[in-house]
């Protein structure tokens, strides 16, 4: 039972304690999550608010108290919380201690109060029993003692008062012996006489016998039985006697004793004559039964003598001493008896008269509890004094509730006490490995960006010595150089080329890696794109024998919006994969073929029409079936085919590029890594074809930011075919008329020439005959497609429309000159058309060409493009011919095209550099204007702007490049909040760094400072149309 | 003289100064610069290149000379001069510039000192015969011949 409470109480108070130290902790906790917040450490802190939550309860109250810790102590926490974070450690261990303590001291003075109140509780219970025993010995005494008094007036009035005396020792006896019911505490009573000395013989003679004394039978006490009066002395004569006349028959043989020969007796006598009052001897042994006894004495008086009577009076007017022997050990022996838990106490009687020595008159000395408790008894004798001592028998049990409870108490107090303590040592422990792992992670980032940082710098560095060695080997090729020297230069210029754009493609997995890569979004002719693709993989090509081909749907608008630079890594990264496919094959023969397709289009192909043959390719060599590249892509799989693009948007464009090759394709156990960084096919094959096998994962990265999918088929020894998707968006649809036309006026000079022209096309295979038909039609002319050289004549001589330009593949006119002659001859009747022969390439043409005779058809080398397509039909038609035949390339071309009518400002403090790079815009169209310091171009350069663009010196005298660009744009960030929104384009120029030094350059210096790229000084075409090209998109 | 012959010796001594790596392809850009619409262009760089030249190769001599030599000084005049000769493809010129830099980077006022009359040697050399050229293709125009532009 008691320990059922004492866990009760423990669980009580444990309660109690709980919830204030909850609210404590979760104080504390609040005001660390807001530390939290302020490092950022996000996951952690959602974690802990949840916790939180729960703790309180209640959301209301964590935003309060949250806002509250916030404005107190989170700022301040912020600063030192790392600091004391150890320190309060150390401060919740000191707590743990002292709240051990505290309770070690609550749970033992709990136990001192309860051990303390039990004993009080014993204690207070002996008093009682101790009490009531002596009352009660002292009422049964009382009652004894008045019987004898009592008997003492019976005695002076039947004895004395009467003459002769109506007792004698047999009545005496008689009657003592009837009544001893009635004392039950007396062992027997006697009465002694006052027998004067005169009076004394008269008295012996009475009686019949002498007086004796007492003395020696005091001093012999003998047995019972050999007990004689005889043997005692006759009593000395004395002043007074008192001899025993009467006695009850238990001690009869003290008749005739003297009691005042007795000293114990003499003064009891002497006492109780004198006051009048029961007198008690001090306790001595019985004579019989040897227990121990103590006789009370009364005077016998010869008259009434009033309660004020004095002791003289009383002497004079005593008659005799009645005497009681009370036996004090059976006395309180069976009171004891009467009485409950006699078992458990112990009782001592003393006669404490004399302090120093007490006289035990009853009990054993049996040990029992060192404690006791002392009634004083009162037996009406004020001379003598009683003493009941009591004390239990047992020793205090050991108190088992205080120790239950106490230690309970404890146990509940410190065990709750040890789970907070280790749950805030486990949230202590939790931190730290938070904090821990925060400063790995950090360390970690910043490993990460150092690497990158490494990466991008030493790309550059790797960048900047190869530009001079490429430049050499540029210079060297101009020089006089035999063959060998010539093909050894050639060689080192590729490697150096190749190095280059490994260089461009480990910065780019770098910018990809950290994040950094950013499309743009600029208007673009996706057409054009492809023509430069194409150009720069024709040479490639041509050495190989390989056909290369490429196809735009004529649904795909002209002009999109995106980021053709990236658009054109994509597919040259393609392309170049599969061009090295092909130097493995041993035949080296085939094509490569790049279409390019709304996702619409090629959807409703899909359902309408199943695959064509798989004869009917660009080459006639077998490819790998198209549709199975796309296969994985999620949009196309998902809610059917239609379903992602069905949607009505024309601004979203969707399109879908493919890059079919007839290489030897991927091996199958390659093909899962194949979008891997830095995988290989098969090491192998990189050792032969070079390549780091990061383009294709960079073209992956580069379709997920277009928002498209890249995938794959390859069947070994047949071919390839890379798929991708990506989403551009329409560019302006409104004006698309008119930018349409610019687009195909500028840089292929002269679409409008063939406006109207009709032309014939004779392939047999219908796909290639369908790219040669997308190439005209681009320059504006009408084609009709027939298979062979006598569909043809039969068109051209029966034609409705006059055919002026015919087009033969070179596989028709080899395939036998009897056929090709009868052609020419029979087209030569009517009005003769222009005659060209598509080739693959030159070497392998012209041996069978040359036979062909006169008018000797022109050759057109593949892969076809429009811009030299119509070059050459203007040289051979004799259209428009402006006399220069020089083949623009297309950088400068377009250079032209973006820069025409472009105001430009220059600054430079070299006059030299200035002219020339003036010169250099000029030459391009621009309009320019010089200024010699950063000074001068701020006060040029004040928004709105005047300038289209901006090239400046970096290294100026007075003020740099940079710190002008940082000027010019704070006037400019100035300007645009006082104009609110403005047109941005007049609001901010384009500034881009001249410089001849690269590694001071770096692009990242140049965006800090506000500067929008960079272009070498002196200028490269190519270079300073990739970064002009992001400012003017057309124009 | 005949003006193709002249137009030969032109080709020969413009082939013969790229050869030597007196001039770079940036010169060839340079020629491809000038057009009807400026038809001395390439001349009035080459000018001023000349007059800039002198400034600051009078410039680097002054600052060379005096107690102590502020490097920082003489390497701001030679960034200036690497950057004209590059743009008018004065290639040796150019490259005894990367040089010097380097030398006022270091603070060799010995190193300094040799490419400073390395400098000044090559200057002439280049100013000789660039000279030369454009004599020649003044005697061309003067005997109505076109000028042929070297690939």
């Amino acid at each position: 039972m008691s320990l059922l409470h004492v866990v009760g109480f423990g669980l009580k108070v444990g309660h109690l304690l709980w919830v204030p130290c909850c609210l404590i902790v979760s104080f504390i906790y609040l005001n660390w999550f807001n530390c939290n917040l302020g490092i950022n450490h996000n996951h952690n802190c959602s974690n802990n608010n949840k916790w939180k939550m729960g703790f309180l309860g209640d959301y209301d109250g964590k935003v309060w108290l949250n806002n509250w810790w916030e404005k107190n102590l989170g700022n301040t926490c912020k600063q030192y919380y790392y600091k004391y974070n150890s320190l309060r450690r150390s401060w919740w261990r000191k707590l743990w201690h002292a709240y051990v303590v505290f309770w070690i001291v609550i749970s033992s003075s709990r136990f001192l109060h309860m051990s303390s109140e039990a004993t009080e509780k014993r204690k207070e219970s002996l008093v009682s029993l101790c009490d009531e025993r002596a009352r009660m010995l002292q009422d049964q005494f009382n009652v004894s003692m008045n019987h004898i008094q009592a008997m003492s007036i019976l005695i002076s009035t039947f004895h004395h008062a009467m003459d002769p005396s109506a007792i004698d020792q047999k009545t005496f006896a008689r009657y003592t012996e009837r009544t001893a019911f009635e004392r039950p505490l007396t062992s027997g009573v006697a009465y002694a006489v006052r027998v004067l000395h005169s009076e004394r013989e008269q008295f012996e003679k009475q009686q019949g016998w002498t007086i004796k004394r007492m003395d020696t039978l005091e001093q012999n006490p003998v047995q019972e039985d050999d007990f004689a009066l005889e043997a005692l002395e006759p009593s000395p004569i004395q002043e007074e006697y008192a001899p025993v006349i009467f006695a009850q028959e238990t001690i009869k043989h003290v008749i005739s004793v003297d009691v005042l020969s007795g000293k114990e007796d003499r003064q009891n006598v002497l006492r109780a004559r004198e006051s009048g009052k029961g007198v008690l001897t001090a306790p001595f042994r019985l004579l019989k039964t040897n227990r121990l006894g103590v006789i009370l004495t009364f005077a016998v008086y010869k008259k009434e003598l009033p309660s004020n009577a004095t002791p003289d009076e009383r002497i004079q007017a005593t008659d005799g001493y009645l005497g009681g022997v009370f036996d004090i050990e059976s006395l309180v022996e069976k009171l004891l008896q009467q009485l409950a838990s006699k078992q458990s106490v112990i009782v001592n009687v003393y006669d404490t008269t004399n302090h120093t020595d007490p006289i035990a008159m009853y009990g054993s000395d049996v040990l029992g509890d060192e404690f006791y408790h002392v009634s004083t008894l009162n037996f009406g004798d004020p001379f003598r004094k009683h003493e009941m001592h009591c004390r239990f028998k047992q020793k205090p049990p050991w108190p088992w509730e205080a120790i239950h409870s106490s230690v309970g108490m404890l146990v509940i107090a410190v065990l709750i006490g040890y789970i907070l303590y280790a749950t805030v040592n486990r949230m202590f422990i939790s931190e730290d490995n938070y904090n821990e792992q925060m400063e790995l992670k950090k360390r970690a980032q910043a490993a990460d960006v150092a690497k990158s940082q490494f990466l991008a710098t030493v790309s550059h560095e790797i960048r900047t010595p190869m530009n001079g060695v490429l430049g050499m080997l540029n210079m060297l090729m101009d020089t006089d150089l035999d063959v060998t020297q010539q093909e050894y230069v050639r060689t080192a210029q590729g490697s150096g080329k190749a190095l280059v754009s490994l260089i461009n493609e480990v910065l780019d997995q770098a910018k990809i890696d950290s994040g950094k890569l950013e499309l743009e979004a600029v208007v673009f002719d996706l057409r054009a794109i492809l023509d430069d693709v194409l150009l720069l993989f024709s040479e490639k090509s041509q050495g190989k024998g390989v056909e290369l081909a490429v196809y735009v749907s004529d649904k795909v608008p002209e002009q999109l919006i995106g980021d053709p630079g990236r658009f054109r890594q994509i597919i040259t990264n393609l392309m170049g994969n599969s061009i090295k496919l092909f130097v493995w094959q041993f035949t080296e023969k085939g094509h490569i073929f790049v279409t390019i397709h709304l996702v619409e289009e090629v959807v409703h192909s899909i359902e309408v029409e199943p695959q064509s043959t798989s004869k009917d390719t660009l080459s006639g060599y077998p490819v790998a079936d198209i549709r199975r590249s796309w296969e994985g892509f999620k949009a196309f799989s998902q809610e059917g085919p239609l379903g992602s693009f069905s949607s009505p948007s024309s601004e979203l464009v969707n399109l879908i590029v493919s890059v079919e090759d007839t290489g030897v394709g991927i091996p199958l156990e390659a093909q899962s890594r194949i979008f891997t960084p830095f995988m290989q096919v098969d090491p192998s094959i990189s050792r032969k074809h070079g390549g780091t096998g990061i383009g294709l994962s960079i073209s992956k990265c580069l379709v997920g930011r277009m928002n498209g999918e890249i995938g794959f088929v390859s069947i070994p020894n047949i071919g390839s075919t890379f798929t991708f998707t990506a989403v551009f968006t329409n560019g302006s649809p409104n004006s698309k008329e008119g930018r349409t036309q610019q687009i195909n006026n500028q840089p292929h000079l002269a679409s409008s020439e063939f406006h109207g022209t009709n032309a014939l096309v004779i392939d047999p295979r219908p796909i290639r005959a369908k790219v040669s038909r997308y190439h005209l039609q681009r320059l504006d002319i009408r084609v009709e497609l027939v298979s062979d050289l006598d569909q043809g004549l039969s068109l051209i001589t029966n034609g409705n429309s006059a055919i002026s330009i015919v087009f033969i593949e070179q596989e028709v006119w080899d395939r036998d000159s009897s056929i090709s002659s009868h052609f020419v001859n029979n087209t030569r009747k009517v009005d003769p058309p222009k005659l060209f022969i598509l080739v693959n390439s030159n070497s392998s043409f012209r041996a069978s060409s040359v036979n062909s005779g006169d008018p000797f058809p022109v050759v057109i080398t593949k892969p076809l493009k429009a811009s030299m397509l119509a070059v050459t039909l203007q040289r051979a038609m004799g259209v428009g011919n402006r006399g220069n035949t020089r083949n623009v390339e297309l950088p400068s071309l377009s250079l032209q095209h973006l820069l025409r009518g472009r105001r430009i400002l220059v600054v430079d403090d070299n006059s030299v550099n200035r002219t020339v790079a003036a010169g250099a815009l000029k030459k391009y169209g621009a309009d320019v204007v010089c200024v010699s310091s950063g000074k001068d171009a701020i006060s040029k350069l004040k928004p709105p702007h005047q300038f289209d663009a901006c090239f400046m010196d970096i290294q100026m005298p007075e003020m740099d490049g940079f710190e002008a660009t940082r000027r010019i744009r704070e006037l400019e960030h100035m300007a645009s909040i006082e104009d609110g929104d403005g047109n941005n384009s007049k609001l901010r120029v384009p500034i881009l760094a001249m410089t001849a030094d690269v590694m001071q350059a770096t692009n990242e210096e140049c965006l800090k400072s506000g500067m929008d790229g960079y272009v070498s000084k002196p200028f490269e075409a190519e270079q300073l149309y990739r970064e002009v090209s992001r400012f003017f998109p057309t124009s | 003289m005949d003006v193709l012959q002249l137009q030969r010796k032109l080709r020969e001594h413009q082939a013969a100064m790229l050869r030597e790596g007196f001039l770079d392809d940036q010169f060839s850009q340079l020629q491809k610069l000038q057009d009807e619409s400026s038809p001395d262009f390439v001349i009035e760089v080459v000018k001023m290149f000349f007059d800039d030249s002198e400034k600051l190769l009078n410039n680097m001599t002054r600052a060379l000379g005096q107690v102590p030599v502020d490097f920082k000084q003489v390497d701001a005049h030679v960034h200036q001069y690497k950057g004209s000769s590059a743009s008018v493809g004065a290639a040796r010129v150019k490259n005894v510039c990367a040089t010097f830099r380097n030398f006022c980077e270091t603070q060799n006022l010995e190193g300094c000192v040799r490419c400073l009359q390395q400098l000044q040697n090559e200057y002439s050399l280049l100013k000789n015969n660039l000279q030369y050229l454009f004599r020649l293709q003044e005697e061309i125009q003067a005997a109505g011949g076109s000028i042929p532009t070297i690939e």
